[in-house]
Order: C-alpha cells, then sequence, then structure tokens
C-alpha cells in the first residue's frame, strides 16, 4: 500500500504549524496520530501535497481534570484511558486495538469527524467544547455545533484543534455499550449515556449516539423520556425504546438501517442500566 | 515420556516451537525482506473493469517518468506457456481457456494484469502505473454462476458458445431406486458462498536471472513444482532453475499456485537482465490471490420414516471465475470423494457443473471442496432430523458406518480404510453436557437471549492420495502424491532433516525434528530442519491438502527409520551383537541385556563418516532417503459449539 508522493514538514511551534497549513492552501492536511489518514492515503483515496505533522509542538496532550476536563488535542487513545477521565476513557478503551490506541489521538478523531468512531458522540453528549486555533487567533466551538456532515466539521481548514473541553462529571454517573462484529471493529452502533441523579431521580440525561446517521447524535427523544423518571428497570426500557428516535441511519456492509435502530434502543437500554448502578 | 519400543521420547510431546523465536523477533526472512544488487520493483496496472475489450495501451509517459526502467505489456513477455492449469481429467471435455500473465486483448476480471511497471524506486513504480493509460471498450458482465447459465447470458470466453466448464460426476447411477425406497425426500439450496484465505503475509516473488540460471524467491506452498512450471513457459532446463520458498506468513491454500506475477517477474528479469522484486498489496491480495467455495448446492435426500437414509443427490453449480489457476475446476470434485460424510448411503451422487463469471477463479482454500461436502451433508441431516422428528444425535447414529464394516467402501466408490464414528460422538457428547446446554438454553430464553447448539461430524481426505486414484489415469491430477525426506546425521552427530513439503507457519520444523530426533536417539534441539529450497533438498510436492504431516511426516520418519536401522548395524558390528538386539534408549544405541554396552549417536556417525570398521560392504556414512507414497489417509473428528446471541453478547461456553 503505497500512498501518492507528498511533502512533510514538522513544525516545532503551534504558530509555524499554522503557518504552515495555511501555506500549504486546500492540499495541506495535519497528521495527528495518522491512522484514519495514512490508510485513506495508502488507498489513494486521499492525496494531499503536504502533510503537516504535530508530533513536534508541545503542550498538546495531556489530560487535566480539575472541575472541568481538557484533553490535549494529541493525546493518544491510550494515553486518555489511562487518565482515567470517566467516560471519555472508558470509550477510548474500545477503539480499535493497543497499537491503534497508542498512535491515534482525540483532537485527530474529531478532525476526522467519522461518524462510526468512538469519541465524537462522547464528546457530543458531555456537551463539550472544540478548541481551535488559526491565523485569527483562539476560538471555542460547541461541540453541538461541529459535526457538520459525513467526515465533515465546521473547522476551517487553517485550524488546529488545541484541546477538548468537557464539563466536570461530580454529579454524574455513566455507561457506554458498543456493538461490534469483532472487537476491534468500528461500532455498528455504540451508545454512550451520562445521567445526574438527584433522591433516586433522573435528574437529567445526556445520550450520545454513534453511527446513526451522518454525525454523530443526541438521543434527545429518551433523554427527554427519562428526566424526572425514577431509574429504575420500567423508566429506563421506555426511555430506551426512544433511542432511535428522529434518526435515519445508513444501512451499510453490516447492518440494515432497522437493525442499527434496534440496536440503539438495546444498547441504550444498557448504557442506561448501567450508569444507574 | 519413556520409550515406545521404538525410542519414541518426543513424538507426542508439547515442545516449544523451534521455528518461533526469529519469527516473532523480527528475525525471519521473507521474500520481500530480500533485497538485490541491481534490483527493480514491479508494480502491476491492473484492470478496473470486470469484462473489456483493451483498444489501446499507452506507457510512454510512465516510461519516462525519473527511476522507471520499463514497462512491459503481453507482447514483451518471452514466455512460451500461460498459467499452468493441473487437471485433465480422462473422458472429460473440458473447456480450458488460454491464461496469460499480462492480458491479450481483453480483460475478464477486476484486477486482471494487464502492463507492469519497473523501477529502482517501489514508490516511484506505483506512481507511474497511474500514467500507463488503457483504454478498455466494456462487454457485458455476469457475475452471477446461475444467470451465467441461463440462454442469452454475457459470455466470459465468446470462443466456447457457453458458460458451461465442463460436467463431472461421480457415485452411484442408480439414485430413482434411492427415491423409490425412500418414505420421504427433502430438497434444499444450499449456498456456500464465495471467501478468501487472507494469509497474514500477502504475496511476494523474487527473480533473478543470471549467466543463464533463474532463481525465484516466492512466497510458495510448492516450490519444486513452481520449478516445473518455469522450466516449460521459460522454456529452460529444469536444473537450472531455483525456486525457493524463504520464510512464509501462511496461506490456507491461497499460495498453492503458480500465479502470473511470478511468470512475470522472471520474464522481466530475464529481458532486463536485473532482478526483479514484487511485492502484493492486500487491495490486490483480495482481488487477485484465489478465491474459494462460491458453490450453489440443489441437494436432494431420500430416508425411511425412521431416519434411515436411503440416499444422497448432490448438484453442484461451482462457479470458477474467468479463467482456470492450478486447480481451478477440479476443486468441486473433491466434494463429491467425501458427499458420504460418515454415513452409511446405499447410494450417494454428485454432478458438477462449472460456470466461467467475470470473478477471479477459485481454487483451494481451506479444505479445498470436502468443507462445502461437509456442510451439504451435516445441513441435510439436520433438516431430515427436524423434518422426519427424530433427535438430531439419533438421525446421525442410525446412519453412522459402523465400526465392524470397516474398511468399508461407500457408493461414491471410496474405500474407508479405518473409522469409529459411534466412538468420536459418543466422546463428544461425554465432553459436552448437552443436556445441561439445553436447560440453560430455556432459562436464557426466559431473559431474551437466545443460544443455539450444534455439531457436526465429518470425514475428510487429509493428505490427498494415493497417487495411482489422484493421478493422470485416475482422477486426472498431472502429478504424483507422495513425499519426500532426507535424514542426515552429520559426524557429530547432528542432524539435517531435508522435506519437500514446504511450510509456512505449521509448526513442521519441530514436528519433523521430534519425529526424526526419536529414532536415532537424539534430540529435537539439534535436528534442523530444512525447506522450500529446490536446490538443497530432494524433489517434493509441497505443502497442502493437511498432507505435510501426514504424509512428509511419515516420509520423515521412515527415512529415520533407515538411518536407525544403519546405525544398529554399525553398532553391532562395533560392539560384537546382533543388529536385532540393538536398543535405542535414553538417547543411546545400547545392547539388550547389556545397558552399560552402548554409543552415542556421535559415535555412530563417527563411526559412519571415518569408515574403519564397518560392515563387509556397507557405505560410509549415515543419511537416508525416502519417497513416501501414502496410501488411504483419513481423519474425523466431532466437534461443539454454541452462541448466544442477544443484540450481540457472545458467548462459547464449550
Amino acid at each position: 500500500m503505497i500512498p501518492a508522493e507528498f511533502d512533510y514538514v514538522a513544525p516545532e511551534t503551534l504558530d509555524e504549524a499554522i503557518r504552515a497549513l495555511a501555506d500549504g492552501g486546500e492540499d495541506a492536511k495535519l497528521l495527528a496520530g495518522g491512522h484514519s489518514l495514512l490508510p485513506l492515503m495508502k488507498l489513494r483515496l486521499a492525496a494531499p501535497a503536504l502533510l503537516v505533522d504535530l508530533r513536534r509542538v508541545p503542550d498538546l496532550a495531556g489530560v487535566r481534570a480539575n472541575g472541568d476536563i481538557r484533553i490535549g488535542a494529541m493525546t493518544t487513545h491510550s494515553a486518555l484511558v489511562r487518565a482515567n477521565a470517566g467516560l471519555a476513557s472508558v470509550a477510548a478503551a474500545t477503539i480499535a486495538d493497543q497499537q491503534v490506541r497508542n498512535r491515534g489521538t482525540i483532537g485527530g478523531s474529531l478532525a476526522h469527524g467519522d461518524p462510526a468512531s468512538d469519541l465524537p458522540a462522547v464528546v457530543l453528549a458531555a456537551e463539550g467544547t472544540i478548541v481551535a486555533r488559526g491565523p485569527g487567533g483562539e476560538r471555542e466551538i460547541a461541540a453541538a455545533e461541529f459535526f457538520r456532515d459525513y467526515l465533515e466539521t465546521t473547522l476551517a481548514p487553517d485550524e488546529i484543534i488545541t484541546e477538548i473541553r468537557m464539563p466536570g462529571t461530580e454529579g454524574w454517573s455513566f455507561g457506554y455499550e458498543k456493538f461490534n462484529r469483532r472487537r476491534e471493529d468500528w461500532a455498528m452502533v455504540a451508545v454512550c449515556a451520562l445521567v445526574r441523579i438527584e433522591s433516586g431521580a433522573c435528574a437529567d440525561a445526556r445520550i450520545g449516539l454513534t453511527h446513526m446517521g451522518s454525525t454523530p447524535l443526541r438521543a434527545t427523544a429518551a433523554e427527554a423520556a427519562l428526566r424526572g423518571q425514577p431509574l429504575e428497570a420500567g423508566a429506563i426500557a421506555a426511555a430506551a425504546e426512544q433511542a432511535a428516535e428522529g434518526t435515519s441511519p445508513p444501512a451499510d456492509l453490516n447492518a440494515s438501517a432497522d437493525y442499527k435502530r434496534h440496536l440503539a434502543r438495546v444498547l441504550c437500554r444498557r448504557a442506561l442500566e448501567r450508569a444507574a448502578g | 515420556m519413556s520409550g515406545n519400543g521404538n525410542g519414541s521420547r518426543y513424538v507426542g510431546q508439547r515442545l516449544r516451537r523451534k521455528e518461533d523465536p526469529p519469527l516473532i523477533t523480527g528475525k525471519g526472512v521473507y521474500t520481500d525482506d530480500m533485497t538485490l544488487p541491481g534490483m527493480l520493483y514491479a508494480a502491476f496496472v491492473r484492470s478496473p473493469e470486470s469484462h473489456a475489450r483493451i483498444t489501446s495501451i499507452e506507457t510512454s509517459a510512465a516510461a519516462a517518468r525519473d527511476g522507471i526502467h520499463a514497462v512491459l505489456t503481453a507482447e514483451d513477455l518471452d514466455l512460451a506457456a500461460g498459467m499452468p492449469m493441473a487437471w485433465v481429467p480422462p473422458g472429460v471435455e473440458i473447456n480450458t481457456p488460454e491464461h496469460w500473465p499480462l492480458a491479450r486483448g481483453e480483460v475478464k476480471h477486476v484486477g486482471q494484469a494487464v502492463g507492469v511497471v519497473l523501477g529502482e524506486d517501489k514508490y516511484a513504480v506505483v506512481d507511474a502505473t497511474e500514467d500507463v493509460v488503457v483504454e478498455y471498450d466494456p462487454l457485458p458482465v455476469v457475475v452471477d454462476p446461475e444467470a451465467a447459465l441461463e440462454d442469452g447470458s454475457p459470455l466470459v470466453h465468446e470462443q466456447f458458445g457457453t458458460n458451461r466448464t465442463h460436467q463431472w460426476g461421480l457415485g452411484s447411477e442408480d439414485m430413482d431406486v434411492a427415491w423409490q425406497e425412500a418414505d420421504i425426500v427433502i430438497e434444499r439450496r444450499i449456498v456456500n458462498h464465495r471467501v478468501h484465505g487472507a494469509p497474514i503475509e500477502p504475496r511476494a516473488c523474487l527473480a533473478e536471472y543470471r549467466a543463464g540460471y533463474l532463481t525465484l524467491w516466492s512466497t510458495t506452498q510448492i516450490p519444486h513444482l513452481t520449478r516445473s512450471f518455469l522450466a516449460g513457459s521459460m522454456q529452460m532446463s529444469e536444473d537450472r532453475i531455483r525456486v525457493v520458498a524463504p520464510d512464509v506468513g501462511g496461506a490456507f491454500g491461497t499460495k498453492l499456485n503458480h500465479y502470473p506475477e511470478e511468470a512475470v517477474a522472471c520474464a522481466a528479469a530475464r529481458r532486463l537482465g536485473r532482478p526483479v522484486k514484487w511485492t502484493e498489496t492486500r487491495s490486490e491480495h483480495m482481488t487477485t490471490t484465489t478465491h474459494g467455495r462460491d458453490q450453489i448446492d440443489r441437494v436432494k435426500m431420500g430416508l425411511k420414516r425412521d431416519g434411515t437414509i436411503t440416499g444422497l443427490h448432490i448438484d453442484v453449480l461451482a462457479d470458477l471465475g474467468a479463467y482456470y489457476q492450478l486447480l481451478t475446476p477440479i476443486i468441486p470434485c473433491f466434494t463429491a470423494f467425501v458427499a458420504s460424510g460418515c454415513y452409511k448411503i446405499p447410494r450417494v451422487r454428485t454432478d458438477i457443473t462449472g460456470v466461467f463469471t467475470n470473478k477471479f477463479p477459485t481454487d483451494a482454500t481451506r479444505g479445498a471442496g470436502r468443507p462445502e461436502a461437509t456442510h451439504v451433508v451435516e445441513v441435510m441431516v439436520e433438516q431430515a432430523a427436524a423434518e422426519i422428528g427424530i433427535a438430531p444425535v439419533d438421525i446421525r447414529r442410525k446412519n453412522f458406518i459402523p465400526k465392524e464394516d470397516f474398511p468399508a467402501e461407500v457408493a461414491v466408490g471410496v474405500v474407508y480404510d479405518s473409522g469409529d464414528y459411534h466412538g468420536t460422538l459418543d466422546k463428544l457428547l461425554e465432553k459436552i453436557d448437552f443436556d445441561e446446554l439445553e436447560r440453560e438454553r430455556s432459562e436464557l430464553r426466559e431473559r431474551g437471549i437466545y443460544r443455539g447448539i450444534g455439531y457436526s461430524t465429518y470425514m475428510e481426505i487429509c493428505g490427498l492420495a494415493p497417487s495411482r486414484i489422484v493421478g493422470p489415469h485416475g482422477v486426472g491430477i498431472q502429478g504424483g502424491f507422495w513425499e519426500s525426506a532426507i535424514v542426515r546425521v552429520h559426524p557429530s552427530g547432528s542432524v539435517t532433516v531435508f522435506t519437500g513439503t514446504s511450510p509456512h507457519g505449521q509448526g513442521l520444523d519441530t514436528s519433523m525434528a521430534q519425529i526424526a530426533a526419536d529414532r536415532p536417539g537424539t534430540t529435537p534441539d539439534v535436528v534442523e530442519v530444512i525447506h522450500g529450497d529446490t536446490n538443497t533438498g530432494p524433489y517434493g510436492m509441497g505443502t497442502y491438502g493437511s498432507r505435510s504431516l501426514a504424509v512428509g511426516g511419515e516420509s520423515v520418519a521412515r527415512a529415520a527409520e533407515k538411518v536407525q536401522d544403519k546405525a544398529k548395524r554399525i553398532v553391532a558390528h562395533m560392539l560384537e551383537a546382533a543388529p536385532e538386539d540393538i536398543e535405542v534408549a535414553g538417547g543411546k544405541f545400547t545392547v539388550r541385556g547389556s545397558p552399560d554396552k552402548g554409543m552415542t549417536l556421535a559415535e555412530v556417525s563417527g563411526a559412519a563418516y571415518i569408515p574403519e570398521n564397518l560392515p563387509d560392504g556397507m557405505e560410509p556414512g549415515l543419511e537416508e532417503t525416502t519417497l513416501y507414497d501414502p496410501e488411504h489417509p483419513a481423519g474425523s473428528t466431532s466437534c461443539a459449539t454454541s452462541l448466544s446471541t442477544t443484540a450481540g453478547r457472545r458467548s462459547t461456553p464449550c
């Protein structure tokens, strides 16, 4: 598998990287872990003229949980797992295999915008924020505004994700359920659920759906059905029944649209049950 | 373990695999690891069309790129023959198309090689393939084997006027009697879909032509046969060709072949006077390395009300793809040979129709035709049991060939030498508690979890033999099915075994060392097993069809036995005892009744290589060769698995 010819730079600072990306124009691509981009290049489905490698840019990796959770864009999935930062770490532990987790990064995964990847729906459900820097400075993009379409985000071509911020999880519990045929595969469907429990009842619920559309989605109907309800089997099952409301998942080689909707309901119930403890 | 009278200490023991340390520490030598001075890399220009006429090929832009040495198409290759197909069935008409390593005039499947780019840089040659402009005039395509036989279907090979390749049948001529004797006849259409072996190491080859000698390193299961094929296509004397299979990373049957890329690499190396290496990409592998199965079986089984099977007929439609690789059209025949499974069925017949489609050829993959038969027979037995309303275990027991019937000739005309099918099933039922599994199944069902419980029996032709049945005047494969071995004891007492098989990860270095070590009373760690090089070992048939240990291992055992016999005669001579009184025990040759009198293998071989005191007329040295042609290898086993599913949680409790 041999990619088309390309140029390569590995700048030492974020500003240099931004400049290199801008100078490279639309044929330039950022290289983080490379576990989505490089396979596409080797299949010659992508042929960027310039790769701007972020590996030498300092201060882009690391996880800080101090009130809110801040995850550097170049944090590998393995490092995120080790940081033990709740839902994101649990989801990251299910990504592909150890080799991929050792190289793949959260920033790369979000920027790639693949709705079958684990972390986009997690960041969406957690109501996280993507911090990006470009020639015009830094901006924060709410996850709900970030994913535009299949493999498309609202990140500008000359912007670089520097950090992902997620609200603190105190008072919240969570569950993550994913279904695939082999453990290393992308999710056929995955569901992440965050619930805040007060006096045995669900004060708030945030449910993210992976691979149920061209972007990660929230299961808003199920969330609404659960709010204010006691977190017990009946209410969970009833809410989970609505997990696929409003979705139109694309059928693929592994699953029909109907089967994906079925999976969303089953996995939602299991994720909520896990969150309810 | 103590000796078994034959000095067997290592056979049967669990040993760490001798071959693993280099393989798992990156010290193996695979074909792609090799580099020769002046070597060129090859990249193929492949058809994106399933079926098309080639109207033009423009190579000049690619050839003009930096680092590109040549761009070759079909007419540039000096080959006397296309790709070989080894089946010439007596009395059967078979439509055999020419199959050239680079397409001539038409392409008939996606991925078919049209040209090859050669250059010094492995990246540059791939880039340059994009500059080779091939114009195609698309032709109608057929990929469905049933549609391919309909009137008016597009024809894969116009000259035959049909997509039917051949028809071949085996078994009873009077199936009508089976249906008349039956109380119930069930019919099913069973699809065995196309599969791919996909070993970890894709294919690769490296060809060097120097001073009239050709060397090919290749990811092959059959180095000796490949040399014979190249002698024909390259019009060279076989002694001037060396084929080497270095470390090979798995095959599953897909490397039991001679592929177009090997022929192109050899022809290009000779034409250009430079070594040529090609390494397959995984995408190429999926499109242009042999596929398997792809049968549609229309099956009919007749039964008495009590479950006794009166007859089985399998009508096989075999999708062979667009061309033949080495064994393509014969693979479904193997379905016929094992169609009776473990069962005593008075009438069994298989009728096979082969069909061309615009797909890559099928060929040997993981069992090559036999698992298809097992699938058919076992599915039908289960279906019949359900239809009649008896337990699957009971219908099997009722129809198994009884132990006392062996050797048993089954209705397809094959004699099973031995077997105990009731015994293997009983053993399975001892190990697997089906009642408990079924009780759990009921419990799980209440929780919305569905468990399936299944098991299967099978009868296999492991080893493919004997030559007189499988060979040219029998089934019609143009080859023999024996295997060779040389066991060479060195003057120091260490041993080198040469085997004609060509292992690719099965652990044969270890198991053959175990076999060779026992008889001369040495240890596997001082037995080196050499394979896969036509210039070192004897001619051999290669590794396929579960034959390497069954046939090749037996060959090693027989050569080692000869070494032991000679060693005993030397020991007897030197210790003034009778050869029949010499035993092998505890790593020594000793005289029965006088355990203190003995010689180590090193002492024996020392005496053999410095022949001052050998028995009269004995040749010096300690080395023996065997070419073993087996009779009827066979095996049978049963296994069980079960699966729990809801939306997804799996478990296999047994």
